[in-house]
């Protein structure tokens, strides 16, 4: 069975000198009873449901079934294409590729929930954006998601990824602290390191609340998943130099699941909080669906 | 504490935008839809709670649509449910009904085949395109669909149960599950789920047996969309 804490996570990479990927491999294939091809090869479909949906969105001007979002990957990638943007062309495409699955998410396209639909922009966006940077082989990215899951199953066994459980912080929270985790794999970091970068991204979301407007999964998630995605890219640099979390990862882990059990209810995916409860934000909500 | 795989942590691959509101509305109503079986003419939907609320902002109303087309929660097709179901002469109603103490993804449905026969099905999805199906034709009963599920109503007397059971003995299967369910009347409803595929020798015994009036088999609806 996968280990339960990120302590016996290092623990077990150190002993037997693994990275999490491999570790993760290893116990999904025991665990499935699948081959460990099998298991490489299932991920690498996963992998080109999220190279679709981080790209298609930024090449068509789509919009929402409900039409309150749309167009933004679009018009960012644009701008990279022909600005002179102050955070690089680099940060630019991985914003537009975040929000371009988000939009194929909210037009009833395919996509790949990691850890939730509401989430699923940052963990394609980081991993593909970091990969092209660093000149990096369809099997380092294969590996990335692997290290990213792993970091996952740890986070889902010990809190929750439901945001009407924890809030936000428990959907792109948990998808930016995966993504960072797997850059840092990615880039030849530790498991220690790895989990220092998920540490640190959640402590700098910790608290953030689930508020969508009229409940659809549009806005703002749509935007926190470009938040989550530059959170986590930023993050992998911090732990790549040798930045370290004060507090271990299983403590932030911890504290994120008590910080979202104490939500109120308003801020948990109900649309009655937040922004879903703004004047503008109603107003949205009473043109999508009527009185 | 529960054990996780990594394609629960990385998936589902799934039609957008919401795991309980598409995928799970699609998983669940492809399940009523197969327990009604073929020649489907008319779906009333009644929708509880949450899905009530905001079907037609996420689409939880083409991905029902879609499931009762036998579609998958993956199908880029599902999009266009409404027209499918048009050209194929299904009518479709949506009708919001608030359902009591039941869970806010609720949706009871009522399938009038071809034949006149109606079917109703109700069922909720929990969150993460999981499902419960919770009531056949005013009958309790329990499944997720997770695992091959089969579904008897047969007259409620000694022995009936373990000649079933014992079909799947003699070759050699594993039940998971089984809950039996007593509607009066001298009837009774059971839901079996078994670890691997039941072939349809078994399927078809049980259907030759006397006692028994109905039987259906669910697949479960494994992902293959990635």
């Amino acid at each position: 069975m996968f280990v339960s804490s990120g302590r016996e996570l290092t623990e077990i990479c150190r002993e037997e000198n693994l990275t999490i990927y491999e570790y993760t491999i290893r116990e999904e294939a025991d665990k499935s009873g699948l081959s460990r091809e099998k298991v490489i090869e299932k991920m690498k479909g996963t992998l080109h449901v999220m190279m679709n949906s981080a790209s298609y969105a930024q090449e068509n001007e789509i919009k929402s079934v409900s039409g309150l979002i749309g167009g933004d990957a679009f018009k960012i990638r644009q701008y990279a294409d022909n600005q002179n943007t102050l955070t690089g062309d680099f940060m630019n495409r991985a914003m537009a590729r975040a929000i371009s699955s988000s939009e194929v998410n909210a037009a009833m396209g395919k996509i790949v929930a990691c850890p939730t639909a509401g989430s699923c922009g940052i963990v394609p966006a980081v991993v593909i954006s970091a990969g092209e940077k660093l000149n990096k082989t369809e099997e380092d990215l294969i590996n990335a998601l692997f290290t990213a899951s792993g970091v996952g199953i740890i986070i889902a066994k010990n809190a929750t990824l439901a945001g009407a459980e924890g809030g936000c912080q428990a959907e792109c929270g948990s998808a930016a602290a995966m993504a960072s985790a797997a850059v840092v794999e990615m880039m030849g970091g530790s498991p220690e390191q790895a989990l220092n970068a998920a540490a640190i991204v959640f402590k700098n979301v910790m608290g953030l609340v689930c508020d969508p407007v009229a409940g659809l999964v549009e806005v703002p998630c749509a935007k926190r998943n470009i938040a989550g995605t530059v959170s986590a890219l930023t993050t992998a640099d911090l732990a790549m130099s040798g930045v370290e979390s004060k507090i271990p990862f299983d403590e932030v882990v911890w504290a994120m699941h008590k910080v979202g059990k104490s939500l109120p209810s308003e801020l948990r995916e109900t649309a009655m909080g937040g922004i879903a409860i703004t004047p503008t934000g109603q107003r949205l909500k009473k043109e999508i669906f009527g009185e | 504490m529960q054990d996780y795989g990594v394609f629960d942590i990385l998936g589902p691959v799934m039609i957008g935008p919401s795991s309980s509101h598409t995928a799970g509305a699609a998983r669940l109503a492809k399940v009523a839809g197969n327990i009604a079986g073929n020649n489907i003419k008319r779906v009333e939907f009644l929708l509880h709670g949450s899905f009530g609320q905001t079907y037609k902002g996420h689409g939880t109303d083409k991905a029902l649509i879609a499931g009762i087309l036998n579609m998958d929660p993956w199908d880029e097709n599902l999009k266009r449910s409404f027209e499918i179901a048009k050209e194929k002469g299904i009518e479709i109603i949506f009708t919001v009904k608030d359902m009591g103490d039941v869970h806010p993804n609720t949706v009871k449905f009522i399938i009038t085949k071809e034949d006149g026969r109606v079917t109703e099905v109700t069922g909720s999805s929990i969150g993460g395109g999981n499902i419960f199906v919770f009531d056949i034709d005013g009958q309790s009963v329990e499944f997720t669909g997770e695992k091959p599920t089969l579904l008897t109503q047969h007259k409620d007397m000694p022995g009936v149960i373990s000649k079933i059971s014992s079909l799947f003995y003699d070759e050699n299967m594993n039940i998971g599950t089984m809950k039996v369910y007593r509607s009066g009347k001298g009837k009774a409803t059971m839901a079996l789920e078994t670890d691997s595929m039941i072939p349809d020798e078994i399927i078809n015994k049980i259907k030759e047996m006397e006692e028994v009036e109905n039987v259906e088999f669910i697949n479960p609806i494994l992902e293959g969309g990635a």
